[in-house]
Parts: C-alpha cells; sequence; structure tokens
C-alpha cells in the first residue's frame, strides 16, 4: 500500500514537472551572440519569405527563409548596416521582399487608400447628418394650422384629464 | 441616380479585383532584368576540381538554368532541355542548386545531361545572389554578360517558341548595346 501510494505521488510529481524542462532538448539556441542575433531578427523582420509570401524570414522555417537569414546574418557580422543588408535583398528578389512596402509613386494608393476611404466615410456621413437634422427642421416648421389646432387641442384635452 | 453611386462604386471593386485575382502571386517581377548577371566561380559537377565562371561565357548568349535533383517541376521540365540540347539551339549552364553531388549526377545519367555544363551552389549563395525563391528557375544572358529574360517556374514549349528562341536570336545577331524587339518583348512579358 505505502508503495503504492509513493509511486503515484511520485507519478504526479513528474506529471507536474514544467513542461519546457521536458521538452529542453527541442529548441537549439544558435544565439552565441545575442547582440547579433537581435539584430538578425529585427531585419529578418522587415524582410518577406518568397516562398510563403504572408511571412517575414523571422517566422518561417522555410529552406529559403533559413538560407536568407544566414545570408543576413553574414552580412551583419561583416559589418554590414540594416539599410545596407536590406537594399542587398531588394536588388536582388525587388521591393517584393520588403514586408513594409516602400512608399513610392505606384504604391502611393496602398498607402493613401484607408485614409481616403475614411475621409470619404467622414464627409458622406457628416451630410447625411447634416440632412437629416435639416429634414427635421423643415419638419418643425412645417405644422399646418390645422395640426396646431389639433396639437392644442390635445394639451388642453391631457390638462383636464390631470384635473379631474 | 440613386443607384449611380454604389453602381459606380461596385465597378471600381469589381475592376481592381480583376486585375488583382488575374495577376499571379508566385510570380515576383526580377529586379535584376537588364543587369549584369551576378559575377560566380564554382566548382564543376562532373569535375569538382575545375571552375566555372559566368565570366567564361563573355561574347556568347546563353542560359544558366537552376535544377536540382529534389525539385518535383525540375523533372517536368527536363524532357525539353534535353530536346533544346539535341537541336543544339543554345548554350545551357546548369546551376545545381542545394543538392547532392551524387543524386544530382545520378539524374543526369539517367534522363539526359542538356547542359554544356553543371555547377555546384551548395549551400545555395549563388541561388541568392541570382534572386531564385523557386527552382526550376532560367535566366538568359546576353553577350556583354547581362540578363535580358528570366523564366520562373518550368520553362514551356511555348514560352521556348515564342520568348525565348526569338529573344537568344536577336541577342545573338547584335553587336554592342543590344536592343530588343518590341514584337520579342511582348512575347516575353
Amino acid at each position: 500500500m505505502r508503495l503504492m501510494s509513493l509511486v503515484s505521488v511520485g507519478f504526479v510529481a513528474l506529471l507536474l514537472l514544467p513542461a519546457p524542462l521536458l521538452l529542453a532538448k527541442e529548441a537549439t539556441p544558435m544565439a552565441e551572440d545575442p547582440v547579433l542575433e537581435e539584430m538578425v531578427d529585427e531585419i529578418a523582420d522587415e524582410l518577406r519569405c518568397l516562398v510563403c509570401q504572408n511571412q517575414t524570414i523571422a517566422d518561417s522555417h522555410a529552406d529559403l527563409a533559413v538560407d536568407l537569414k544566414n545570408q543576413v546574418r553574414d552580412m551583419v557580422r561583416s559589418g554590414k548596416s540594416q539599410e545596407e543588408i536590406i537594399d542587398y535583398m531588394v536588388e536582388r528578389y525587388g521591393d517584393f521582399v520588403r514586408y513594409r512596402p516602400p512608399v513610392k509613386t505606384s504604391t502611393y494608393l496602398l498607402w493613401a487608400g484607408p485614409f481616403l476611404l475614411l475621409f470619404i466615410g467622414i464627409v458622406v456621413l457628416m451630410q447625411n447628418l447634416k440632412k437629416r437634422r435639416l429634414r427635421t427642421d423643415e419638419q418643425e416648421v412645417a405644422l399646418t394650422p390645422e395640426e396646431r389646432k389639433h396639437l392644442a387641442q390635445l394639451l388642453k384635452s391631457e390638462e383636464e384629464k390631470n384635473k379631474s | 441616380m440613386r443607384f449611380l453611386l454604389p453602381l459606380g462604386l461596385f465597378s471600381v471593386i469589381v475592376g481592381f479585383l480583376w486585375v488583382g485575382l488575374s495577376l499571379n502571386p508566385q510570380e515576383v517581377p526580377s529586379p535584376l532584368i537588364d543587369k549584369p548577371a551576378p559575377d560566380f566561380t564554382l566548382p564543376q559537377l562532373h569535375d569538382p576540381q575545375q571552375t566555372f565562371s559566368n565570366k567564361d561565357m563573355l561574347g556568347k548568349v546563353w542560359m544558366l538554368n537552376v535544377w536540382a535533383s529534389w525539385c518535383v517541376a525540375c523533372r517536368q521540365e527536363h524532357p525539353l532541355l534535353v530536346q533544346m540540347s539535341r537541336a543544339k539551339l543554345f548554350p545551357v549552364v546548369g546551376l545545381n542548386y542545394k543538392d547532392e553531388r551524387a543524386d544530382a549526377l545520378r539524374w543526369l545519367q539517367h534522363d539526359g545531361d542538356p547542359y554544356l555544363l553543371s555547377v555546384i551552389d551548395k549551400n545555395g549563395k549563388v541561388g541568392i545572389d541570382y534572386g531564385v525563391y523557386g527552382v526550376p528557375e532560367s535566366f538568359v544572358i546576353d553577350k556583354q554578360g547581362v540578363i535580358r529574360h528570366k523564366v520562373i517556374g518550368p520553362l514551356g514549349p511555348a514560352e521556348l517558341q515564342n520568348c525565348v528562341i526569338p529573344l537568344v536570336r536577336e541577342l545573338e545577331k547584335a553587336t554592342g548595346e543590344s536592343q530588343v524587339s518590341e514584337e520579342v518583348k511582348k512575347a516575353c512579358a
């Protein structure tokens, strides 16, 4: 009995071990130089993985993404600046390799589009509100004499009801 | 009048989607067109003791074909390359991209070797220099060593017939700064 409970306690304790400890072998950290890796990651975050398209090479584990990250690492190590490295990639893969598209003539619409839509939306909204306000104003003014009479009558009968 | 505005907006959206959906997102336009081909010197596949450089081809119009034995689409393209080499159309140099040498040699022995020679790009560095992101890719390079056309994915008979062959013929005839005719430009666009 005692032995059984000891075993089960041991088993539960094993289950409670923090998972990362059990899986510690999985992720091999390659950061011999954390400062360098940080810079590599920063640049890799700006570059699109061309075969996965909606990921940066920092996020992707595709072969090409790993190669490109290695290339970035080599270039950082040899003292190239972020700008130089991104220019190098753009020279070879085109603007598409930038995860953030650059602002230039062919991308003006892309950058300005959302603001333009917002602006149009606000203008339309303002106009509609104005129109609605005008309409209600008009209606208020436009009470006919008969309506006024009717209104007065209603109010009067209400008053009498309240009195009694 | 009331329905004109929504209708107009709708047609604009349809227009954008029409153009957007007809583009091939896999095809990234290469900025390397009309730029000098990046220099490389690499060991040859058949005899690694010997090297080959892109500069060895100056004065000739040639094609650099990026291939690998692990690449499925290359198998699709391969018979056409073999036919081309039988017809002696123009020299094709193979860039054996991130491959095992033994596998690559076995493939060429088995399915035919359409290449003038192949070079080994074991770690894909030269591939990166050429902006390679999918294999196969082919570059048409002129006598001055300038990239004039890039084929992404397997080369098909239609593109070969309509674009690549006329382009190569024009580039071969040209002396000095070679201008390409509008017809060929259109066929290759």
